[in-house]
């Protein structure tokens, strides 16, 4: 009898324990946006873009519902003003990198969310970590995993693993948000595969 | 360095996944900086995916992944340093050598790096060279103690 | 070295060291911390080695290399015992006199003591001297006693007795109850009580259970940790064990940052010892508790502080935060139950179960008990480590230990908390030490980092300095943190250029939130505090920086011009000797001129014109005077009369 009841927008939500409130809230057909998120994945909780705001015994507070347990009795709001305005801003950085991907510009619509905001930023990819963290948990291969920290950040292909499996996968390139990952994929094969030729010879 | 010493490194800590950090340590310690022959080595012996060791060699300060200068200069940037005036030191510092922070010059003599406070602020501004720490800096005085270095 | 395998032969042993001890033996104690070796300990130990040999006194006269002192602006530091005579800023020169005069004839040698800035009165007592003086020294009092690399050192003053009490007398229930009595609170940065941390991983499932040491210290210009992992490491080894016994914790670390080579040596030493001595590892004095302790170096990552990096680095991984909806006492490291604690937190342990919580509690406020030690530095006299008990007035921290500023400045603002906290102004200087007073003013007590800012320094640049250093530090994972302190650092860098716009304040502000409510990790989360602290208690400044493009404390570069004034110049050429630009135009007896466009800036001219003339400075928010004209230059000199 694990079952734990819980108020998600003014819903009644069954859910069960070591549930997160967005999994409880999807199988409640509540929608909450997210990025970083895909189902065949282990939660990540690095956009940001899924928080909530949490009732609970007198404080209110903001969550993120990936990654947060369910808990009884709790009162879940997926929008409020803070929320929505939280979720304007995490758009708007994003945007400086990527201000053309579709899922950012569709999500803009929905919160208002200018993509001009920022000065653009050099680098297009959004970190949501999808192309790493698939090729590492479903692929199983870790082709392509991040480098340096902070504002530095960034994928990186290994070449001698990628040469090998990419071209029969390519998997990851329809997870990522902002087409990023291709161009990565396609620096490495310009600068680090063997030629078709000299790899045909190896093989021999 | 030979990939006998790398795996005595290794065999030292049981070639366990979790002293992935330590191994590379006592590496970078010795050789100065991490070749890639090296990273591919590490990954093989304790079966850890070369994502993570390269992750885990760019993300940590310690590691260098190009060889260092002969002479390590390390400029004090925490707080009471920077009270004292230590970006002025900084920017004296890379006009003279000519590379910035995190570079190395073309004759493999400087490495510049900042820190982020080494301890001694009393001394402050602090300029660490080879480990040894010249206090109360001035950009004046700058020259004068790199020119003793060859 | 046999095992001590009980109690009553610690006492034994205990007995036979102090009786080989004389009291009244003139000892030599030699501050040697990595403070005082930057400042040349080395050097005047080797030159007291070298004196005592040549002058005949191996036998006669002890000679100790102890842990930090703390009062570091005066290192490196001699105390001679049993007088208690206090020499400061000593050379290897100045050794053989010492020996001579004071070691055997009994004499002072003035010129090596203190002297009161105010009273010149010159002082000869270690605990006359103001800045120990007004200073309560429970945890950090005993590194002046100690060789860090002698347990023996530790023994005598009583050490373990603490752990032996905890093994022998009580249980791991009354342990705890104890330090939660004691109302023992995170010396981090957390504050959080630590026997409620401690209760929570013992009522945790599971028979694996961790206890850790945090001896990351990241926050720049804070350093009593690495003072007290190496001037006293057994004390927070015996700290760590007695938790571990309350807790049920088989298994330590320490997790050393990698910049303390000398707090990485002197704990691996001295675990070896314990171990030797059996308070580490099977059937602790023989009470059947088991307990093994290793250490973990840093790589170079202010993040790793954070307790949930921390715990990842250890696992060998990069130290990315894990989100904090399951606390870390309850799944940990490797999912364990993991009581993570600061350094200074694990030292005062022994004492709290030695004399007790009741004694404990006497010490600090209502809800901040016991002391904290703060790192003193900046703007400051007596730069050093400074231990007060909580409730302390800022004020006293600051001008009755620290001297208050030098060169006859005035006080600005006083930064607590590291790159998490915030700055106090003047009118707060009457603010009493403490976790809840530090937090409800805008700053938070944070691991002890004090530093002392003065009418030079600019707010602004102090509020973009952090954010620079977060952003590097900044573990890259989460948008709000990542992206956001980037855009606010870009803006920051921009105001203190003169770039500054309408409508940055507001932004910066927006961003703030977002960070507060979204960002991963503590670190994230508390990013924009210095921004917010000093513009709550400085915006004339960011205005005068966004409207005026003038930097009101004369500080950040792009907003200044150094300027010679033609009516102050003398034509002593200092200025232009010493200018590294070679921009300063002048003669004998012609006045000088700053070459606008070759100088950069670095102010040098500003620093070596003579005081008495003080005609070098510096010109913000206004255009430079043009120069005066080449006729006007020639300075007339006044003929003497005959």
């Amino acid at each position: 009898m694990s079952e734990i009841l819980l108020k998600i927008d003014e819903k009644e939500v069954k859910a069960k324990k070591g549930m997160t409130l967005l999994e409880a809230a999807r199988g409640a057909g509540i929608s909450i946006p997210t990025l970083c998120h895909h189902e065949k994945l282990e939660p990540y909780g690095a956009c940001r873009l899924c928080i909530v705001e949490v009732e609970s015994r007198g404080w209110t507070r903001i969550v993120v519902s990936c990654v947060y347990p369910v808990e009884k009795n709790i009162i879940v709001r997926t929008r409020s003003e803070k929320v929505d305005r939280i979720r304007k801003m995490i758009l708007e950085l994003q945007m400086a990198h990527a201000p053309d991907s579709f899922i950012l510009q569709d999500l803009a619509k929905e919160y208002g969310a200018d993509k001009n905001r920022f000065e653009k930023e050099p680098s297009f990819c959004i970190h949501c970590g999808l192309c790493v963290r698939y090729c590492a948990e479903v692929k199983k291969k870790n082709a392509v995993g991040f480098v340096d920290r902070g504002i530095r950040k960034e994928i990186s292909f290994i070449p001698e693993i990628a040469s090998k499996e990419c071209w029969n996968c390519k998997e990851c390139f329809q997870l990522c948000p902002t087409e990023a990952l291709q161009a990565a994929y396609v620096l490495v094969e310009a600068l680090a595969f063997p030629s078709a030729s000299t790899e045909s010879v190896s093989e021999g | 360095m030979d990939k006998d010493r790398i795996d005595q490194i290794i065999d030292k800590h049981h070639a366990e996944p979790s002293s992935l950090i330590q191994i590379l340590l006592e590496i970078q310690a010795e050789h100065h900086w991490l070749p890639k022959e090296v990273l591919e080595q590490v990954s093989e012996r304790l079966q850890v995916p070369m994502t993570r060791v390269q992750h885990i060699a760019t993300f940590y300060k310690a590691f260098s992944l190009v060889p260092r200068g002969r002479h390590q200069i390390h400029v004090c940037m925490g707080t009471a340093c920077h009270v004292r005036g230590a970006s002025r030191v900084l920017d004296t510092v890379e006009n003279l050598t000519g590379i910035k922070p995190g570079e190395t010059d073309l004759d493999l003599k400087f490495s510049l790096e900042t820190v982020n406070c080494l301890g001694c602020c009393a001394l402050g501004p602090v300029v660490e060279i080879d480990g040894k720490a010249h206090g109360k800096m001035a950009p004046a005085q700058a020259a004068d103690v790199l020119q003793k270095y060859d | 070295m046999s095992r001590i395998n009980s109690p009553a032969e610690l006492e034994a042993f205990r007995k036979s060291i102090l009786s080989e001890r004389d009291p009244n033996k003139t000892c030599i104690t030699l501050c040697s911390g990595s403070a005082c070796h930057a400042s040349g300990s080395r050097e005047v130990a080797a030159s007291i080695q070298e004196e005592i040999e040549k002058q005949g006194l191996n036998g006669e006269v002890e000679f100790r290399r102890t842990g930090c002192h703390g009062f570091c602006e005066r290192g490196p530091i001699i105390v001679i015992r049993p007088e208690e005579i206090c020499y400061f800023q000593i050379k290897p020169e100045d050794v053989p006199e010492i020996i001579s005069e004071t070691i055997k004839d009994k004499k002072i040698v003035e010129r090596l003591l203190y002297t009161d800035p105010v009273t010149k009165e010159k002082i000869i007592h270690e605990s006359e001297i103001p800045f120990y003086k007004n200073q309560g020294r429970l945890v950090f009092g005993s590194n002046v006693r100690i060789d860090p690399k002698s347990i023996n050192d530790y023994l005598a003053l009583g050490g373990y007795s603490a752990l032996a009490k905890a093994l022998s007398q009580m249980t791991p229930e009354q342990v705890l109850e104890e330090v939660k009595k004691s109302n023992l609170r995170g010396r981090g940065g957390g504050g959080f009580p630590a026997g409620i941390k401690w209760e929570g991983s013992r009522n945790a499932p599971g028979d694996i259970k961790y206890v850790i040491v945090n001896a990351d210290e990241g926050d720049p210009g804070a350093y009593m940790d690495r003072s007290l992992l190496e001037g006293n490491p057994h004390s927070v080894l015996e700290g760590l064990t007695i938790g571990a016994f309350a807790v049920g914790s088989h298994e330590g670390y320490i997790y050393v940052r990698q910049e303390y080579p000398l707090a990485v040596e002197n704990v691996n030493i001295a675990i070896k010892q314990a171990e030797e001595h059996g308070f580490l590892g099977e059937n602790i004095l023989g009470s059947g508790f088991d307990f093994i302790v290793k250490v973990h170096r840093g790589a170079g990552a202010f993040v790793c502080g954070e307790s949930t990096a921390l715990m990842t680095a250890l696992e060998g991984r990069a130290g990315e935060p894990r989100p904090k909806y399951i606390r870390s006492n309850v799944v940990g490291l490797w999912g364990r139950p993991s009581v993570l604690n600061n350094v200074e937190t694990w030292a005062n342990v022994p004492l709290i179960i030695n004399k007790g919580a009741d004694w404990f509690t006497q010490y600090g406020t209502e809800k901040s008990k016991g002391t904290k030690i703060f790192s003193l530095v900046g703007k400051i006299v007596n730069t050093g480590l400074v231990e007060v008990p909580m409730g302390t007035p800022l004020r006293d921290i600051i001008y009755n230990i620290g001297g208050g500023i030098p060169g006859g400045k005035k006080f600005k603002a006083v930064q607590t908390g590291g790159p998490s906290g915030g700055c106090l102004p003047e009118e707060l200087l009457d603010l009493a030490v403490g976790f809840d007073e530090l937090t409800k003013a805008g700053s938070m007590m944070g691991s002890g980092g004090m530093i002392v800012l003065d009418e030079d320094t600019c707010m602004v640049d102090v509020a973009r300095y952090f954010l620079e250093f977060l952003t590097d530090e900044s573990c890259g994972k989460c948008v709000p943190c990542r992206e956001g302190m980037r855009q606010m650092l870009k803006i920051l860098t921009n105001i203190t250029k003169g770039k500054g716009k309408e409508g940055d304040i507001e932004l910066l502000q927006e961003l703030s939130e977002t960070a507060i409510e979204a960002a991963l990790c503590a670190l994230g989360k508390s990013s924009p505090n210095p921004f917010l602290s000093t513009l709550k208690y400085f915006r004339d400044e960011y205005e005068a920086h966004i409207k005026e493009k003038r930097c009101p404390a004369l500080s950040c570069k792009e907003l200044i011009s150094y300027y010679i004034d033609p009516k102050k110049c003398q034509a002593c050429g200092t200025c232009r000797k010493k200018c590294p630009a070679e921009a300063i135009d002048g003669g004998k007896n012609l006045i000088h001129i700053i070459d606008q466009e070759k100088c950069t800036k670095c102010g040098t001219c500003f620093e070596v014109c003579p005081s008495r003339f003080a005609a070098a400075g510096k010109v913000s928010g206004e255009p430079v005077p043009p120069p005066i004209p080449e006729e006007s230059r020639t300075i007339v000199r006044k003929r003497k009369e005959k």
